[in-house]
């Protein structure tokens, strides 16, 4: 078990190293530049900017200089919050998305869990019917259609929540962002478990089960078990998605997480921190990836000794 | 067992194939059936509604901003009067006698001074009436009965911020957003199809090679690909779709590949192999047709997972713009407008969650029609 | 046995099994009656689609989502149609048991073998969890499962398909139960395997007494286990009785054409001096198994090892052995689809330097027919065009009328329709399908085809009717055959002489008298034997068999 999760590990790292190596060329091709506003600074200003942020360097050396310091653990400065340096910018925002991310995916697989395994063993019953419906609607309604919906019901017209705001994590403001990014991903994996129960169900072993006259409960945990497979290995990906925030939810009801950093710091040329969110997603992408493998090796003896 | 056949005809019986069979069963699918109505029900409004609804889609109507829907016509009888008034104080005149008559109006204008005649093209300007005609003058000018006809516009879903009809708007939007769903898809669809059968045909190192790639971009932010790209080939309507396309193949190629590589291994293959068919042959003939089954479905659900994405895009700011639009542009708009014209927020949302329904639906019935092993 | 006769522990009566299915309802078993007394051995016989397997199904409430039952099955006086699952639970796993066809697919691959035998020793006998492991322990042993403590930790992934039968044996047994329902128990294992599995139930029977319900198409197995039989078609029971009598003297027409299907003749040698079509030296074929990403710890199977092989024009060689013995493979080898080591030769040249290239208008001679009819046909292509592809490579100027002629003269040399040739592969039974897959091969007048298991995925009484067709197609064309099969009966009616493979090497070869009559070698003797158990032809053989049924004592101690 253990070398199989060094073997993994060890692969990951040239994977993350491309990706590095990639983004930092990529977007250093992207026309425009992190000092470029609206109204032109001075030559000798934009010269004296450019000299302390090292871009008027060769850009193979600034690349050699990226790396060096990324070994070190450190991210570098802002381009664009000039008071901050990348890694206070995480350090203050990750906590809130992963606060929201870790809720929404706990509900995810409870609540999706709980109704796809319900519609799977009710296969064509009004709540299989009413959990497909569920599903379908989780998919297809964008989020940005659901956070203004949920605003107004919850918060303008019945006035029990607040329209957004962090204010420390509170219960009540955390209600409204969490339930948005989770019903989507409750939808997903609602009817993957339904499709992989209903699967499992209907396999020779579930068979064996019942001709050998075992009580539901059993029949139940071994389908469960067989089910989990698949939801576990989409679940990798999206747990990774979900922990690094999301953009529309945070814009929508005002959290300080790094979602917004994406979209702020490619359109603003902040290298850095585009640099630093791109390592941070593909750092949660492959450490997920590496939990799905270990999950799949404990739940399946099969994969043990590959 | 259909033992020694009688003569050999040149006449051969008709054989239903898997897809006559899958499409049989589709069509016994009430919600794909009912689905495919809808889409088709959208596409053909979205295509040709916006010549039947009298608005050009980026016609500001400065005195119609923010209408609510409405069946009947604007403007509604309460309005005209105060309009009319609002245009007499305008060429610093009275409005008197204001009578409406059908399509018409009926007012007499009095001031001070004179009024100048020219002065009377602010009733055209507005977008209540039409070009005023004078009956009669009186008092050297200083009194004028005159006739305006009142213009007659529907707006069954209201105006925007801007004034702009919003029924024209969203079935603009809709060409837009469809346009770049279908053609997005397509352009991930080739990608993939192509890149999947490659490698799971090859095998070997040049498959383990193309996965590793595929493994990379996976791992690449996928939000910040998409923005790269969006910059890199600026907020272009063709282009945008090149872009979301590009992003999109990986899943395709994935699954194009499992299934080349578990389709290789058939003995139909084998045979061909046995019969000395190349190499495209085998792709052309047995590989690929083989493979359809679940690009199709892929492609279905790829569909409104791009619809959505240029929405998100469009919500950032980084999709269509003004006076161009989409369903994503239209819903960021109406988020933003969503106290006191949820209407703005409610139209163009239930389009766009009417086709995903569509579609989504389509797709899983295309799913089991296409592997009945599932009923 | 009279006695137990009188008051049958399970008596079926009006039997009626639906399934609702997209083309409407399918009538799946139409009204049977069935009587199974205590310790009696009763065989369902019938050939795929005869509704044997869903009677029982039926029964132990195992049916699928669109399938329902009608009538009424009573143990011991109890109905159990119509019973909720809890209810039926009473019986099920504890009174009435069963084992699947399937024994790779029967058990969870996620759980330990002890946990699972455990579970009904923990549900119907009320054992606690250490108890249970402790009996599971003796249950392994009584199925004969070497190392029983070492083995309860084993996963099923771990077992030999003949083991996880053992093991399917040991659940369906662990609580005693009055009936053991066997559905097709043997059919998915190798010869050899499947008679030491029949072995081991006539044994446990003999020590504990249950009654057996035997599911099989093979007539073999029937003959040697079933006190009574009853013969199904189309879902009814076309006739029913005491075994010999049932043997001895056929009523129903289905019956004696079954009894009857046995592939008969013998093939007629070439003319000698016949020319060699091909001749093969030292073939060998190796896999290596990579472990990890840098290749190390590598493990080489020898699939084939340094084998020989010549055919003549009009002759066929028969290539026998069990699955994993690399018959397959080597059949492949010559025909230079695998990559292989060795010398080649067809005709006067030499294949062994040929790139695939190169191969390609060699093709044209060399054809290749495959064990599954279901697997060899494109699924989206119509017949016509499967059967003509290779025109399109070796003769690329024929125009599509003439292809279409050559397609329904190739169709009717097969006796099949050839009006059907724009129908599509899912449209024809497994025996026409095969049929297709020759016609596909013969079209281009090869001289060597390689036949893969081409008859083992058919019914008895369609195998031999593919059988006649492939010695007359030989007569016809001079043809040579290498045909591969487990299967010693068909091998015995189409060969002229034989290799025995095991393990990549070929043990024994000989003349098809030869080897029948004088097996030199142990492993073609244990060949023989286990085939010939559970074969109809020889009835010296099976009489020898029944008698040693009769006196309980199994002839062939288990592994």
């Amino acid at each position: 078990m253990l070398p199989f999760i060094l073997r993994r590990f060890l692969s990951a790292i040239p994977t993350l190293f491309l990706i590095v190596t990639i983004s930092f060329f990529l977007i250093r091709l992207a026309p425009g530049g992190p000092f470029d506003l609206e109204q032109p600074l001075e030559a000798k200003v934009m010269e004296n900017l450019r000299r302390i942020y090292k871009l008027d360097r060769p850009l193979i050396e600034q690349y050699g200089l990226y790396l060096g310091a990324l070994l070190r653990g450190d991210f570098g400065p802002s381009f664009y919050f000039r008071d901050f340096t990348i890694g206070e910018l995480f350090a203050r925002g990750l906590p809130v998305s992963m606060m929201l991310g870790a809720l929404a995916l706990g509900f995810a697989i409870l609540i999706g869990g709980a109704l796809g395994t319900l519609a799977a063993f009710r296969q064509n019953s009004a709540a299989d019917y009413a959990v497909m419906a569920l599903g379908t609607a989780g998919l297809t309604i964008p989020n940005f259609v659901v956070a203004p919906v949920l605003q107004i019901v919850f918060a303008l017209m019945l006035g029990v929540l607040p329209v957004g705001g962090w204010n420390d994590g509170a219960v009540r403001n955390l209600v409204l962002p969490v339930v948005t990014l989770a019903l989507p991903q409750i939808a997903v994996v609602a009817r993957m478990t339904r499709a992989a129960m209903i699967e499992t169900l209907r396999s020779n072993h579930i068979r064996t089960l019942r001709s050998l006259g075992l009580p539901n409960g059993v029949i139940v945990r071994h389908a469960t078990r067989g089910a989990a497979l698949p939801v576990v290995s989409y679940l990798g990906p999206a747990a990774a998605a979900l922990l690094t925030g999301s953009v529309v939810v945070e814009t929508i009801f005002g959290l300080p997480g790094v979602g917004r950093y994406f979209v702020e710091g490619a359109l603003n040329r902040d290298y850095t921190l585009v640099m630093g969110t791109v390592v941070l997603v593909a750092v949660f992408v492959l450490l997920f990836n590496l939990v799905v493998d270990i999950l799949y090796a404990l739940i399946d003896p099969r994969v043990r000794y590959e | 067992m259909a033992e020694a056949a009688a003569l050999p005809t040149t006449e051969a019986v008709l054989g239903r194939s898997l897809w006559a069979d899958a499409k049989a069963r589709l069509f016994r699918n009430r919600a794909a059936v009912a689905s495919m109505v809808v889409l088709a029900a959208i596409a053909i409004a979205c295509l040709f509604g916006p010549l039947l609804t009298t608005h050009a889609y980026d016609r500001v109507h400065q005195d119609y901003v923010r209408t609510p829907p409405s069946l009947f016509a604007y403007p509604q009888p309460d309005q005209i009067r105060p309009a009319a008034e609002r245009v007499a104080a305008r060429m610093r005149a009275r409005a008197e006698a204001i009578a409406v008559e059908g399509d018409a109006l009926r007012l007499t204008l009095t001031a001070q001074r004179p009024i100048d005649e020219r002065l009377l093209a602010f009733f055209d300007r507005s977008d209540l009436f039409g070009p005023a005609r004078v009956i009669e003058r009186a008092e050297e000018g200083r009194r004028l009965a005159v006739e305006v006809p009142v213009e007659r516009r529907y707006f069954l879903f209201g105006t925007d911020a801007n004034g702009r009809d919003l029924l024209t708007r969203t079935l603009i939007a809709g060409r837009v957003s469809l346009a770049i769903g279908f053609l997005a898809t397509a352009v991930s669809i080739t990608i993939g199809v192509v890149y999947g059968a490659v490698s799971g045909y090859l095998g070997g190192r040049v498959d383990l090679l193309m996965m590793r790639l595929v493994d990379i971009l996976y791992a690449l932010p996928f939000i910040f690909f998409v923005i790269m790209l969006v910059v890199f080939f600026g907020r272009n309507f063709v282009l945008m779709f090149i872009a979301v396309g590009a992003v999109e193949w990986l899943d395709m190629a994935r699954i194009v590949r499992g299934q080349t590589l578990s389709i290789k291994r058939q003995e139909y293959v084998q045979a061909a192999e046995a019969l000395g068919v190349t190499t495209s042959g085998i792709l052309r003939r047995h590989i690929i047709p083989n493979t359809l089954g679940p690009v199709i479905v892929y492609m279905t659900l790829l569909v409104p997972k791009v619809i959505l994405l240029e929405s998100f895009l469009s919500f950032l700011g980084l999709g269509v713009q003004e006076p161009m639009t989409s369903w994503g542009v239209l819903i960021s708009d109406g988020a933003k407008n969503i106290q006191g014209a949820a209407y703005m927020l409610i139209f163009p949302s239930l389009f766009l969650v009417a086709t995903l329904f569509a579609l989504n639906f389509i797709g899983d019935g295309l799913r089991d029609a296409l592997d009945p092993k599932d009923r | 046995m009279e006695e137990a006769a009188a008051s049958p522990i399970l008596s079926v009566r009006g039997l009626h099994v639906r399934f609702r299915t997209g083309q409407g309802v399918l009538h799946a078993v139409k009204g049977i009656d069935l009587d199974v007394s205590a310790g009696e051995t009763v065989a369902i016989v019938g050939e795929s689609g005869s509704g044997k397997s869903q009677t029982v199904m039926a029964l132990m409430g195992l049916l699928a989502a669109n399938g329902w039952a009608q009538g009424s099955a009573r143990y011991r006086g109890e109905e159990l149609i119509g019973l909720p699952p809890a209810a039926l639970n009473r019986y099920r796993g504890s009174k009435i048991t069963m084992i699947f066809q399937e024994p790779m697919s029967s058990l969870d691959p996620l759980y330990r073998i002890g946990d699972q035998i455990a579970l009904p020793l923990i549900t119907h006998g009320g054992l606690s969890r250490r108890q249970a492991q402790a009996r599971a322990v003796d249950l392994l042993r009584l199925v004969r499962i070497p190392d029983p403590e070492r083995r309860l930790a084993s996963y099923p992934h771990e077992l030999s398909g003949g083991q996880r039968q053992r093991v399917m044996i040991a659940m369906a047994l662990a609580n005693r139960p009055d009936i053991l329902i066997a559905d097709e128990p043997t059919t998915a294992l190798d010869v050899t395997v499947q008679a030491r599995i029949l072995e081991l139930l006539a044994e446990l029977k003999h020590r504990l007494g249950m009654a057996i319900v035997f599911i099989t198409h093979d007539l073999g197995i029937v003959r040697r286990f079933a006190e009574r039989t009853y013969v199904m078609k189309d879902g009814e029971v076309v006739e029913s009785g005491a075994t010999p009598a049932l043997f001895a003297a056929p009523q129903h027409p289905y019956t004696r054409r079954l009894i009857e299907a046995e592939p008969r003749g013998r093939k007629t040698p070439p003319p000698p001096g016949a020319p060699v079509v091909l001749d093969a030296k030292d073939i060998r074929v190796r896999f290596e198994l990579r472990s990890g990403l840098f290749g190390r710890a590598r493990h080489e199977i020898r699939a084939v090892d340094d084998v020989d092989l010549d055919i003549r024009a009009g002759e066929t060689v028969g290539v026998v052995g069990e699955s994993g013995s690399g018959k397959s493979t080597l059949g492949r080898a010559i025909l230079r689809l695998v990559p292989a080591a060795g010398l080649v030769r067809f005709e006067d040249r030499n294949l062994t330097p040929l790139d695939p290239r190169a191969m390609r208008p060699i093709r044209k001679h060399l054809q290749l027919v495959f064990q599954d009819p279901f697997g060899s046909l494109s699924p989206r292509m119509t017949v016509g065009e499967i059967v003509t592809e290779g025109l399109l490579v070796h003769q690329p100027a024929l125009t599509g009328r003439e292809r279409d002629k050559r397609a329904a003269q190739a169709l009717e040399e097969v006796r099949l329709d050839p009006s059907s040739r724009n129908r599509f592969p899912h449209e024809f039974s497994g025996g026409q399908r095969q049929r297709i897959a020759i016609a596909r091969a013969l079209i281009l007048r090869p001289k060597l085809v390689v036949l893969d298991e081409p008859t083992s995925a058919l019914d008895r009484s369609v195998q031999s009717e593919i059988v006649e067709l492939l010695r007359e197609l030989q007569q016809e064309h001079g043809l040579a055959y290498l045909f591969i099969s487990h299967d010693l009966a068909v091998v015995r009616a189409l060969s002229d002489r034989i290799l025995v493979m095991k393990e990549g090497r070929v043990v024994e070869r000989g003349t098809t008298a030869e080897i029948f009559t004088q097996p030199r070698e142990v492993y073609t003797r244990e060949l023989m034997a286990a085939a010939f158990l559970s074969s109809t032809a020889r009835s010296h053989l099976t009489r020898r068999v029944r008698s040693a049924c009769g006196g309980n004592r199994p002839d062939h101690p288990a592994e």
